[in-house]
């Protein structure tokens, strides 16, 4: 009974040995029960359309995933030291997020993968950290020990696999590590082997939507428990379920609204919200761009790879400051003239420096103000020694409105745009070719106007206000609102009617974990839509919103694949969606 | 040897201390096709390749004569220390069919895969790094290498498929690592000490392919390929485990280099050819060690954003918006990038002979196909897109030659590479990309 002893430990002590991981579908079911009967009150778990859901997606954890999940269940030490080799994930519908359903894992990555376990496993029971991670001390540290291995073993692939691993697993880790602690005369080696390979499993590492009946909505389906805890906390958290989380999967709460919702609200409360609201914006702002970013040296001598490192920390301390900490209206982050100073920056927006990171506020009258103005879109949004309005205009339609400016032409007549004369002083009189050129102009009209408003800022983002001494004209229009300079142009971007839908569909698809679709989410996002709005544009609300909506939980079981011919699942049968107990 | 009596024989070795293995007990661990340790084995065949952006300035790019001691224009002048060990291939076409002509990638999606792709996105099929890995790959540690000079994760031309791209190694210090970490064997060590841990491992990942198993049949067709491919991963896990089991043979090649420098980001183009080298470095070190077989080393990407100092155009942006200069028959500021280009193509050629190998250098026993994406970039033109090949293939092939394509589709090129390394194709593209007609000219 050495399992059940280990299990009790982590809470979960009324469990009778049923055997694998169903052990807990009793206590689950009669949690289910009372939801249903909950339900029949209040119309279903999930708020909002009832008919909208999700298909069910296998998704490969992403990198900034992996180490953070490493750093909450092994401390931040362990997760820095080592770098998580998980692939860049292809950008799909503006987020890289929702290609984590449909990337795959090479060989080779696999490899570096174990490596990385090899490497964290290693840490977890060095001397350092045993302590405190091995919620038990072996008989001897010389041989095995079953019964503290269990306990080890059964608590971390918990967290791990963000559901309990199945007894026999356990059991067959538990015989490996004893097997190798004996071989090498020390426990703590056998551990680390049984680590590596939870660390490497398809468990850890995909993060699979199990579907099971919906008893509140016949004939639809919905995550099972642990599916929806693991959906909540990279959603909100960005990484892998705590203790608490886990439990609520494991008593039921968390499919019952009343309970679903005292978890969410606990996880909004969080700490840990700052980490999900961070992985949001660092990638709808494209913010993988600064892992290669580099201005060119003679162009912008001050700017060096500190400094655009804290631009990019910068804008993520101002949003985390503006929505979370201030709980701001989100169109005010392209006007506000709130934000952070480190020593670095200050040198580029030529303001007093200052040691470590301090708050900072532009004074009225300062062109600083916005998220637009902030050293992190401007530079990254222009060539290495130049600025490219084209560029900025094209973030500024792709990522902030989620409009799509089309590539251009593969045989567009380039001679036109051929070193202009010296005369052309600035890049407004330099772009007015494509104006003029019928198969440029479709596109370059889209985004010049706007990106030629942030004229003033230069390819590193430091204020100018001459371009090879001529004037600079940054007046323009964005779909039919005109501006005379930049502070017209975040005004007519925060009223911008995209805005507030353009966040909505981004953070919805970034919480489903995948593309949305503008036929089948058309219901949910009009309702997500409304209520941001009626909510004020605020952020933490509309998180809660997508958290606890129906379309959340909901999902559509994969469709069964045809007769297997696949080379690993020679013993594979066909699909069976709703028998979730074979997981 | 059975898997029983392999364990048996590990279990006694891993009850001892540190373990220094005398040669008798080697021969258990010898693979099953029996690869000997004496001197005089056979050294073994080795694929490369090695990618630059943007073509060329065909007038000063493409010389006049063919066959051997073809002249150099200008912008391959920086050939000429290696002019005798590389083939120059022009006149090749790729073929786009009814697929779109897709901006920087049409040209290389073909050259590497033979399909012409439909979307930007699209990568069809695998690239031939990844085919000839499964035939010669399969006795090194890693199947396959991919490394940069650009210094950014997502510069790779090698994919499994169209989801699964092979990232590249991008900083010196993490390649390093790598290669030459804890999980190195260095096939000169006067000992040989079998990580202990192995037999365990290779257990617990007999567990982890149940579990890959069991979480297959929850799945949907395409999710389900998707942990195929994983599966397939775990397999190659198992296939080094044994192999870190064997002792490696001795490889007077084999010298493992000192730490690197870290480098910064950026693409100036002083910074990537100092990237370049060092990478190149660790590359070929790693297949002088047996490490790999098979290397992709990526110079620039297609969309090049390399940058010259005091220019304010990086190549890519310079190709679309340099005039041609009527007198230098190019562009000037786009041909000194095409310029840098070989001079780093130059490098590593010299590279892989400045290695000693058997009676020869590294280059004799290798074959190296480098390609870029476009012929003239300022028009996205693929017609003619330059090629070259390096190295001799083990004496199988002639180099110093510069050969016209007449036309013909440039995925002979990637087909004789396949040939070359034993690949049982019948023939090798999509529609007017197939070929089954080696390029006879460069075959001894």
């Amino acid at each position: 009974m050495v399992a059940v002893r280990g299990l009790t430990e982590i809470g979960v002590s009324n469990v009778p040995m049923l055997g694998r991981r169903w052990r807990f579908a009793g206590a689950a079911a009669g949690a289910v029960l009372l939801a249903g009967a909950l339900a029949a009150c209040s119309g279903g778990a999930g708020r909002g359309p009832q008919e909208s859901d999700s298909p069910a997606r296998a998704r490969l954890m992403s990198a900034s995933q992996y180490s953070q999940t490493i750093a909450n269940i092994f401390g931040e030490d362990i997760s820095a030291a080592v770098p998580a080799p998980l692939p860049p994930m292809p950008r799909t519908d503006g987020l890289l997020a929702a290609g984590a359903a449909s990337i795959g894992l090479t060989s080779d990555q696999l490899g570096q993968l174990h490596q990385a376990a090899t490497a964290i496993a290693s840490k977890v029971v060095d001397e350092a950290h045993r302590e405190f991670l091995v919620p038990c001390k072996p008989q001897s540290p010389k041989a095995a020990d079953a019964e503290c291995a269990t306990q080890f073993i059964s608590s971390t692939g918990r967290l791990l696999y963000r559901r309990p691993l199945p007894e026999a697993r356990v059991t067959e880790l538990v015989r490996i590590a004893g097997q190798t602690a004996d071989d090498l005369k020390d426990f703590y080696a056998g551990l680390g082997t049984a680590l590596e390979g939870m660390l490497i499993s398809p468990e850890m590492l995909f993060v699979v939507d199990v579907p099971e009946p919906d008893p509140d909505n016949k004939g639809r389906y919905r995550l099972d428990a642990y599916s929806l805890a693991s959906r909540l906390s990279f959603f909100l958290w960005n990484s892998a379920p705590d203790d608490e989380l886990l439990r609520a999967a494991e008593s039921g709460e968390i499919q019952t609204r009343k309970g679903r919702e005292r978890i969410v609200d606990a996880m909004l409360k969080s700490s840990r919200l700052e980490h999900g609201v961070r992985a949001f914006f660092e990638d709808l702002f494209e913010f993988e761009k600064f892992n290669s970013l580099a201005k060119d040296a003679m162009a912008y001598p001050a700017v060096t790879g500190s400094t655009l490192a804290d631009a990019r920390e910068q804008t993520l301390r101002t949003i985390v400051d503006h929505l979370i900490t201030r709980h701001e209206d989100y169109r005010d982050l392209y006007t506000s003239r709130k934000t952070f100073m480190s020593m670095n920056l200050a040198a580029i927006y030529e303001v007093p420096a200052v040691d470590g990171w301090v708050p900072y506020e532009f004074p009225e009258g300062s062109p600083r103000a916005g998220l637009l103005t902030q050293v992190s879109f401007l530079a990254s949004h222009a060539h290495p020694a130049r600025s490219s309005p084209t560029l900025r205009g094209k973030a500024l339609r792709e990522l902030v409105l989620c409009q799509k400016v089309p590539p251009p032409p593969p045989n567009v007549d380039f001679s036109l745009l051929e070193d202009p004369d010296a005369s052309l002083k600035t890049a407004r009189e330099r772009l007015a070719v494509h104006a003029s050129n019928p198969s440029c102009a479709g596109c370059h009209l889209i985004t010049d106007p706007m990106g030629l408003a942030l004229e003033n800022f230069d390819g590193a983002g430091r204020f100018r206000d001459n371009e090879n001494g001529a004037a600079l004209d940054t007046s323009g229009d964005l779909d039919g609102t005109e501006f005379k300079d930049v502070d017209g142009l975040n005004v007519a971007l925060r009223d911008h009617p995209m805005l507030p839908s353009c966040i909505v569909n981004r953070m919805y698809s970034f919480g489903v974990g995948g593309p949305v679709s503008m036929s089948r989410d058309r219901q949910i996002l009009a309702y997500l839509k409304e209520q941001f709005i009626k909510d004020g544009y605020r952020v933490p609300e509309l998180l809660r919103e997508i958290a606890l909506s129906a379309a959340f939980s909901q999902v559509r079981p994969p469709k069964p694949p045809k007769p297997d011919t696949t080379l690993a699942s020679s013993t594979a049968t066909a699909v069976q969606p709703a028998d979730t107990n074979t997981r | 040897m059975t898997d029983f009596s392999r364990r048996r024989v590990l279990r006694g070795m891993l009850n001892g201390a540190a373990v220094s293995v005398a040669l008798p007990m080697l021969n258990c661990f010898l693979n099953d096709n029996g690869s000997a340790l004496a001197d005089g084995r056979p050294i073994p065949q080795r694929f490369g390749t090695w990618s630059w952006g943007l073509g060329m300035s065909e007038a000063i790019f493409v010389p006049k004569k063919t066959g051997p001691n073809f002249d150099l224009p200008p912008e391959i002048a920086p050939l000429k220390p290696v002019q005798q060990h590389i083939n120059l291939l022009t006149n090749f076409h790729v073929f786009k069919d009814a697929a779109p002509n897709l901006c920087h990638h049409t040209g290389w999606v073909i050259l590497r895969s033979g399909i012409a792709p439909l979307t930007a996105q699209n990568r069809p099929g695998e690239t031939i790094d990844v085919t000839i890995a499964k035939k010669i790959g399969n006795e090194t540690r890693f199947k396959n290498l991919c490394a940069n000079a650009t210094g950014d994760v997502r510069d790779s031309f090698s994919y499994e498929n169209g989801n699964s791209v092979n990232t590249p190694e991008w900083s010196p210090i993490r390649f390093y690592q790598r290669l030459f970490g804890e999980d190195f064997q260095n096939p000169n060590a006067a000992e040989f000490k079998p990580d202990p841990r192995v037999m365990a491992r290779k257990s617990v990942l007999s567990g982890v392919m149940e579990e890959s198993k069991a979480l297959t049949k929850t799945l949907g067709a395409e999710d389900r390929a998707r942990l195929d491919q994983y599966f397939t991963g775990l397999r190659d896990l198992e296939r080094r485990f044994d192999l870190q089991l064997r002792k490696p043979d001795p490889l007077a090649a084999c010298v493992v280099p000192g730490k690197p420098e870290d480098l910064p980001a950026g693409l100036d183009a002083d910074l990537v050819s100092k990237r370049h080298r060092i990478m190149t470095e660790l590359m070929l070190m790693a297949v002088a060690c047996d490490q790999t077989r098979v290397f992709n080393m990526f110079y620039a990407a297609a969309f090049s954003g390399t940058t010259k100092p005091g220019y304010d155009k990086p190549h890519h942006t310079a190709t679309h918006e340099e005039a041609v200069d009527e007198h230098q028959h190019c562009q000037p500021n786009v041909s000194w990038y095409t310029r840098r280009a070989m001079e780093e193509w130059a490098y590593f050629v010299q590279a892989l002979a400045s290695v000693k190998e058997g009676d020869g250098t590294l280059l004799d026993n290798v074959f190296v196909f480098a390609l870029t994406d476009q012929s003239f970039a300022k028009t996205h033109a693929i017609e003619g897109i330059p090629m070259f090949t390096a190295g001799r293939a083990g004496g199988r092939v002639k180099t110093g030659l510069h050969i016209d394509g007449g036309g013909s589709p440039g995925t002979r090129a990637g087909y004789t590479a396949m040939k070359l390394m034993g690949v049982d194709a019948p023939s090798w593209g999509h529609q007017s990309n197939n070929t089954s007609k080696e390029i006879g000219e460069i075959l001894v």
